[in-house]
C-alpha cells in the first residue's frame, strides 16, 4: 500500500529494507537478533489480523487464540509425535486455519460486537483448556525447551527462517488483498447490503478471510516455537488479542505494512520501556489514549492522509 | 424440609449455595456493565479494574478504621462511591469526546485505561495479597442442609443481591434520570432535541455503573484474596453473563449470572479439574440455541 504511493522511491526504500534485514544478523549482537525475530513474528500476527479486521471489517476480537494454537500445535508435534519437526509447522497452521473455521462457523451469524463477544468466549474456552490441561499441554508451566531441526536452532538460522517465512506470508496476504476477493472484501467491509445485492456471497467471503487469518496467525505462532523454543498459555489470553488489536491500530488498519510498523513500534517500546522500570502497562495505556484520540487510522494512514494521493480507504461506519 | 435431601442430597444442596452467592457478585458486576453497555453502548473492559479498586479501597479503608466491622461498613459505603467518582471523571474527560466513533475505539479506550489502572495498582498498592476481615456480625457459619457448614458472610451476599436488583430496577423504571436514560438509549437525538442534556445523563448513568462494579469488589474483597489481576477473569465472566442475558437488560444480566454462577458450582461437583470449563460451555449453548442472549436486548 504504501508502496503504491510512494510509488519509484518506496520500491528502492523497500529493496533497501530487505536488504538490511538480510544483513542485520552480520553486525548486531545476539539480543537484538532475538528481537527483531520477535518483532516479526508478532508484525505477522498484527497483519493476520489486519485482514479480517481492517479490510473486511469484522470485529476478530481475539484472534491470539490463533496464534497460540497454532504454537501449541507445532510445539506438541515436535515434542510428543514421532513426526519430523517440519510436519510441526505445516500442521499448527492448519489446526489454527481448521480452528478459525469451526469458530467462525459459530460466530458468523452474528454481527459487529456480538461476533466479537461469542468469539471471546469460544477463545477463553480455548484458554482454559490449554491452561488445565496439565497432562497434555503442560497447564500453566507451558513447553519449554522444545527441540528443533539443526538448520534453525541456532539464533542465526531461527531469524532466517523466520525472516523468510514472514516475507512469504506477507507476500500471499498482499495478493490476496489485490485479488477479486480481497476488492470483494473490501466491498463487504464498507457496504455489506450493496455488496449482497450485487451478487456477492458476504457470510462466505467473511469466513474465508477469518480462515486465511487463522491460518497466517497459526504461522506466526509456529515461528514463535523456532525463535522461544518455548509455549505458554499466556499466548491465549485475551489481553494479548487486544494488543495486537493495538498494534494494527497504531501502525494504521487501513494499510497493509502499518500492523507490522505497530508491531515493530510496540515491540521496541516494551523492551525499552522495561529495562527502566516494572510499570509497562502504563505507558502502553497512553499511547494508546493518545493515538484513539489523535491518530484514529494509525500511523501509516496519517502519512498517507497527508500524502493526499486519493488513496486512503473510508473508515468503518457504525450502521 | 427433609424430602429435599432425599431428592437432592446435601452436598449438591450446599454447593448451589455457594453458586448463588457467587451469582450474586457476578450479578452486581455485570448489571453494571449491562446497564453501560444498554444506555451508553460502551463494552467497558475498564470495570473489571474497577472492581479491582473497589476490592483494594475496601482493605484500605477497613484497615484505616483497625480492621473492625465498622471499617467494613464504611469501606461498603465509600469504596463503591469513591470508584463512581474517579469514573465520572474518566467520563467527562474522555469518553463523552469518542460517542460518535465506532464501537471498537470506545472498546479500545477502556482497555487503555484498565491497562492504566492496572499498573496504578501495583504503584499504590503494591503487588502482595491482602485480605479483608469478616466483620464480627458475619463471622462463622451456620449448619444448613444436613451439617453441611454454610458462611453466614454468604448468606448476606443472598440478601444484598436481591436487594441491588431492586434498587437498580427501582433507579431503571421509575427516577427521571433512569427514565431519560432508557429513552436516550433508544434515541438519543430525540431526547436531546426535547431539550434534555443527555450528555450529563449519560456521565451519571455511565457512573452509577461503575458504582456496581466498585460494590461488587467491596463485598468479595472479606471472601477472597485482594490480588492484582482478579480483574482479568471477571471482567470475562460479566461480558459472557452480559451476553447471554441480551446486551442491556438487568434481569438478563441476572438470569446470566445465575447459569453462570451454578454451572461454576456444580461443574466443580461433576468434573473437579475441568470444572471452570462448565459455564463457558454453558455460554456457548445459550448463544447457539438464542445468538442474541436469552431476554431482548435493549439494543
Amino acid at each position: 500500500m504504501l508502496k503504491g504511493t510512494l510509488g519509484g522511491m518506496g520500491r528502492i526504500g523497500g529493496g533497501a529494507v530487505l536488504i538490511l534485514l538480510f544483513l542485520l544478523p552480520l553486525f548486531l549482537p545476539r539480543f537484538y537478533i532475538y528481537l527483531g525475530s520477535t518483532i516479526l513474528l508478532t508484525g505477522l500476527v498484527a497483519t493476520s489480523l489486519n485482514l479480517p479486521l481492517g479490510y473486511g471489517g469484522i470485529f476478530q476480537f481475539h484472534h491470539a487464540v490463533f496464534y497460540g494454537v497454532g504454537a501449541y500445535a507445532a510445539a506438541l508435534i515436535i515434542t510428543k509425535s514421532g513426526l519430523s519437526p517440519w510436519m510441526g509447522f505445516v500442521i499448527g497452521p492448519l489446526t489454527a486455519a481448521c480452528l478459525s473455521l469451526i469458530m467462525g462457523l459459530i460466530c458468523i451469524r452474528l454481527s459487529k460486537l456480538y461476533f466479537g463477544m461469542l468469539q471471546i468466549s469460544l477463545g477463553s474456552l480455548v484458554w482454559i483448556i490449554v491452561y488445565r490441561w496439565y497432562s497434555f499441554t503442560g497447564g500453566d508451566n507451558g513447553i519449554h525447551g522444545i527441540p528443533l531441526p539443526r538448520v534453525i536452532s541456532s539464533q542465526n538460522g531461527a531469524y532466517y527462517f523466520t525472516l523468510f517465512v514472514t516475507l512469504i506470508s506477507l507476500w500471499v496476504m498482499y495478493k490476496i488483498i489485490k485479488s477479486p476477493f480481497g476488492s470483494a472484501l473490501q466491498g463487504i467491509r464498507d457496504n455489506p447490503v450493496r455488496s449482497a445485492m450485487i451478487g456477492i456471497n458476504v457470510k462466505l467471503h467473511q469466513l474465508v478471510v477469518l480462515i486465511v487469518g487463522g491460518f497466517f496467525a497459526g504461522v506466526a505462532g509456529s515461528l514463535f516455537v523456532v525463535v522461544d523454543t518455548a509455549v505458554f498459555p499466556d499466548m491465549l489470553f485475551w489481553t494479548l488479542s487486544l494488543e495486537i488489536l493495538v498494534m494494527c491500530l497504531l501502525g494504521g488498519w487501513f494499510t497493509f505494512l502499518g500492523p507490522m510498523l505497530g508491531a515493530a513500534i510496540i515491540i521496541c517500546l516494551r523492551t525499552f520501556v522495561s529495562g527502566v522500570t516494572d510499570y509497562w502497562t502504563l505507558p502502553l495505556g497512553i499511547l494508546m489514549m493518545f493515538v484513539i484520540f489523535f491518530l484514529p487510522n494509525g500511523i501509516l494512514g496519517y502519512i498517507e492522509e497527508k500524502l493526499h494521493r486519493g488513496l486512503i480507504e473510508p473508515t468503518i461506519k457504525e450502521s | 424440609m427433609d424430602f429435599i435431601y432425599t431428592i437432592i442430597p446435601p452436598r449438591i444442596m450446599s454447593q448451589i449455595f455457594v453458586g448463588l452467592s457467587r451469582t450474586v457478585i457476578l450479578f452486581i458486576v455485570a448489571s453494571g456493565l449491562s446497564l453501560i453497555l444498554g444506555v451508553l453502548r460502551i463494552p467497558n473492559i475498564w470495570h473489571g479494574s474497577l472492581y479491582m479498586v473497589g476490592a483494594f479501597m475496601t482493605f484500605t479503608i477497613s484497615t484505616a478504621f483497625g480492621g473492625g466491622s465498622i471499617g467494613f461498613w464504611m469501606a461498603l459505603i465509600i469504596a463503591p462511591l469513591g470508584v463512581a467518582f474517579v469514573s465520572l471523571i474518566a467520563e467527562r474527560g474522555f469518553f463523552q469526546h469518542l460517542y460518535e466513533r465506532e464501537h471498537l475505539m470506545l472498546l479500545l479506550l477502556t482497555f487503555a485505561f484498565s491497562l492504566v489502572f492496572g499498573d496504578l495498582v501495583k504503584m499504590v498498592w503494591g503487588m502482595e495479597y491482602k485480605s479483608v476481615p469478616v466483620p464480627r456480625v458475619f463471622q462463622g457459619s451456620v449448619h444448613l442442609f444436613g451439617g453441611q457448614p454454610f458462611p453466614l458472610y454468604n448468606l448476606f451476599l443472598l440478601v444484598i443481591g436481591p436487594v441491588v436488583a431492586l434498587a437498580l430496577w427501582f433507579f431503571v423504571n421509575k427516577t427521571k434520570i433512569g427514565k431519560i436514560s432508557r429513552a436516550a438509549a433508544v434515541d438519543r437525538e430525540m431526547v436531546g432535541a426535547v431539550g434534555i442534556n443527555v450528555s450529563w445523563v449519560f456521565g451519571i448513568v455511565f457512573a452509577i455503573g461503575c458504582l456496581l462494579a466498585g460494590l461488587g469488589g467491596a463485598l468479595v474483597a472479606p471472601t477472597v484474596n485482594v490480588s492484582l489481576g482478579m480483574d482479568h477473569t471477571l471482567i470475562m465472566e460479566a461480558f459472557l453473563i452480559v451476553i447471554i442475558g441480551g446486551l442491556g437488560n438487568i434481569w438478563g444480566a441476572l438470569l446470566g449470572a445465575l447459569i453462570f454462577g451454578l454451572a461454576q458450582s456444580l461443574g466443580i461437583l461433576i468434573w473437579p479439574q475441568f470444572g471452570i470449563v462448565f459455564p463457558y460451555a454453558a455460554v456457548i449453548v445459550v448463544l447457539l440455541l438464542r445468538p442474541t442472549g436469552l431476554l431482548k436486548s435493549t439494543w
